[in-house]
């Protein structure tokens, strides 16, 4: 089709420095290349970008906003800064949002030392939050046999949605409800363990950046390790991008 | 008229507590109760999570033993998995217990409790702590920190992280020992065990000095309760329960473990977060029973190592069987870190402890887990309760100062009648007061499953119920 020829050698900046990429990528991609860290917790090496925990944010010279790297395509000419203290002090507070709605008491969680939330916070700095927590109670559905879902521990990432529905093919997971509200359902809205299109693949535990969903007993509290870089190897297999 | 007083918060105790007393028209001590002022919940927010968090979840009631509940909330674990867990993870669990117990007994003989016995309880109370003690007498206080460091560093050694090491996990312990590990503790023992020795030596001239309060110190008839082996043998990890009374008869032989709702219920009064456990057959509040390491050398036949066992004959000589003062629960702490030292350089040499196989593995069979150990200050009780898929709906502890309650109540009022003058209140009146409770090695934080450190109040009252004096330190 067209778009392969309508892919262009561009050039742009980040943070002061000329760097060179192709018009079909995102800046986060072209970050990620040319060694820039943009923090990042819904993107997933893999996973169709979503945009949804806005930690990606970035400064690009011309636009009023703040946007996400991981959702904006770089343009010729364009200057982008990936960090300030505007930016510091917006990711902080997003981090201070995610940790003050539900239950992220790591001491207890059983991805305590392999959670991305948690080294999320520990790379930016964020030692407390200064909101009060909210802590809204939702009920753990452990009636799949060998998954358990913890909304509690859920910061609506959706890579299990993703991972569900364009690498598995089940979209057995789906977000329901807004707001504080939202949360992870199986199919609509059933108890896990009665999915007639769950897979058991358990995709969706490996992509999970938290505890929120997470394998059945075996493993206790710090012992839920995850192989998330799996999921890029799979797409690759596939040769796919998903666009 | 009479007047009330109020020591709080009460020091060198883990936890937060006050204590009134309460005088009558001559000014002598009527009333006294024993206030736990902190409230965890941690029965109430463990409902709804997955099982298998229990262990580690429950431990964060308490930095200081959180060892024992890792071991309670994991054999109770064990029993939802309706598993037979690895012998060498039992083994490897059973260290990890001793390791704990004298790491606790050394913070509460040397730092918290020592300063009473080398300066006298009127001494200063601004040296009269563990800084006077480094002050003082610094190669005792060395002693305690290498006693409480050997402790704390097992606990490292075998489980990865001095406190909160969540390698307990129900089925059985999350990594083997390695031969490095074992190597390390090994090498640590001898030096610990003449410490051990050392300490014991030293303690038993002081008592001489401090009859009268050997004699008021919750010196009365109770019962006292412990795990024992299949021998009559001190027990920490399995084993039954036993009961004796005041005259040392066992009244209950061995009783298992799950079944103890038959023989304790609990009991609660307005005054207090902490529960009032009792000895069901004898009802509340006569059926007040004693748990920790005095009730533990009280309960059992012998300890079933050569120096603990030499130990407690002279113990039992001295004190009797039972002993009933709680004030001897200083010399019993002394007497069960021989005996865990002993033990340990026993479990050392079996080479089973090195086996591979330490977890076993399996989905919630059952609904109900009871899980039971000797905490460092008495019987632990974990009970859960689970779903079909293994979501926990309701969990019961029974926590080893909650078992004391009682009997710490009674003490109070005791040591109160004995030495406070309400017409003329000194600092060292109050002091014996709160010496009788950290004689008990109450973990308050525990107790009412509370957060923080212990300072402790004692209040006066009049008999209108007006507060005359209030005295208040904290323990820093």
């Amino acid at each position: 089709m067209s778009s392969v020829q309508s892919v262009q050698i561009i050039t742009l900046t980040i943070d002061g420095k000329p760097v060179g990429a192709s018009s079909d990528e995102t800046v986060l991609d072209v970050a990620k290349q040319n060694g820039f860290f943009i923090p990042t917790l819904c993107f997933l090496e893999g996973l169709i970008p979503y945009g949804a925990c806005r930690l990606c944010l970035v400064e690009v010279k011309g636009s009023n906003r703040l946007l996400p790297a991981c959702m904006t395509k770089v343009a010729e000419g364009m200057e982008v800064t990936t960090d300030s203290e505007k930016l510091r002090s917006y990711r902080r507070w997003i981090l201070e949002l995610l940790f003050t709605e539900r239950n992220h008491v790591c001491s207890v969680c059983v991805a305590n030392g392999f959670c991305e939330l948690q080294s999320m916070a520990e790379a930016l700095g964020m030692d407390h939050v200064r909101l009060p927590y909210l802590h809204p109670q939702f009920s753990v559905d452990a009636t799949h046999d060998r998954f358990v879902s913890d909304n509690n521990r859920c910061i609506l990432c959706s890579r299990c949605v993703r991972v569900c529905s364009d690498i598995e093919g089940a979209h057995t997971l789906d977000i329901m409800g807004r707001g504080i509200h939202a949360r992870i359902v199986s199919d609509l809205d059933d108890a896990w363990g009665n999915s007639p299109t769950c897979t058991r693949c358990s995709k969706c535990v490996q992509v999970c950046p938290t505890g929120a969903i997470k394998e059945k007993g075996r493993r206790s509290v710090g012992e839920k390790f995850k192989r998330r870089d799996l999921i890029a190897y799979i797409a690759k297999l596939r040769g796919g991008e998903h666009e | 008229m009479t007047r009330t007083i109020t020591i709080d918060p009460i020091t060198r105790i883990e936890g937060h507590a006050k204590i009134t007393l309460h005088l009558n028209d001559s000014g002598t001590v009527e009333q006294a109760l024993l206030h736990t002022t902190q409230f965890r919940g941690f029965e109430k927010f463990c409902e709804g999570r997955p099982y298998y968090e229990m262990p580690a979840l429950m431990a964060r009631s308490c930095g200081i033993c959180p060892v024992a509940h890792l071991i309670a909330g994991a054999k109770a674990c064990d029993e939802i998995l309706a598993v037979k867990i690895p012998r060498p993870a039992v083994t490897l669990r059973r260290m990890m217990n001793y390791a704990q117990i004298i790491q606790s007994h050394a913070l509460c003989f040397f730092y918290l409790s020592s300063p009473d016995f080398l300066f006298g309880f009127d001494s200063d109370p601004a040296t009269r702590n563990i800084a006077g003690i480094v002050a003082q007498n610094p190669e005792l206080a060395r002693d305690g920190i290498r006693l409480r460091q050997f402790g704390q560093q097992i606990i490292e050694l075998i489980g990865g992280k001095r406190i909160h090491p969540s390698w307990i996990v129900p089925g059985g312990v999350a990594e083997p020992l390695t031969v490095e590990h074992r190597e390390q503790i090994r090498a640590a023992i001898p030096p610990a065990k003449e410490i051990a020795l050392r300490t014991i030596a030293a303690f038993k001239p002081i008592l001489a000095k401090y009859e009268a309060e050997i004699e008021t110190f919750g010196n009365f008839p109770s019962l006292f309760m412990g795990l024992v082996d299949d021998k009559g043998e001190l027990e920490h990890y399995d084993g039954k329960l036993r009961v004796v009374d005041s005259m040392g008869n066992i009244i209950v032989h061995a009783a298992d473990p799950a079944q103890y709702a038959d023989i304790i219920a609990e009991a609660v009064e307005p005054w207090t977060f902490m529960k009032f456990p009792y000895y069901k057959p004898l009802g509340y509040p006569n059926g007040m029973y004693r748990v920790g390491p005095l009730a533990r050398l009280n309960v059992i036949t012998r300890c079933g190592t050569p120096l603990a066992d030499a130990e407690l004959e002279e113990f039992r000589a001295k004190c009797g069987k039972p002993a009933l003062s709680s004030y001897h629960a200083h010399w019993a702490r002394l007497i069960e870190i021989l005996f865990c030292l002993e033990r340990l350089e026993r479990k050392l040499a079996d080479d089973s402890i090195l086996d591979k196989h330490v977890r076993a593995g399996a989905a919630a069979n059952c609904r109900d887990g009871i899980g039971v150990a000797e905490a460092p200050r008495g019987t632990l009780i974990h009970h859960y309760h689970v779903d079909d898929d293994g979501v926990m709906q309701w969990a019961n502890m029974i926590i080893a100062t909650g078992h004391n309650n009682l009997a710490m109540n009674r003490s109070i009022l005791q040591v109160a009648r004995a030495f406070v003058d309400g017409e003329n209140l000194r600092e060292g009146m109050l002091n014996r007061v709160e010496a009788v409770i950290r004689a008990y090695d109450p973990c308050l934080s525990c107790s009412t499953h509370a957060l923080g450190k212990m300072p402790l109040s004692i209040e006066l009252y009049s008999p209108e119920r007006t507060l005359l004096k209030k005295m208040v330190r904290n323990d820093e």
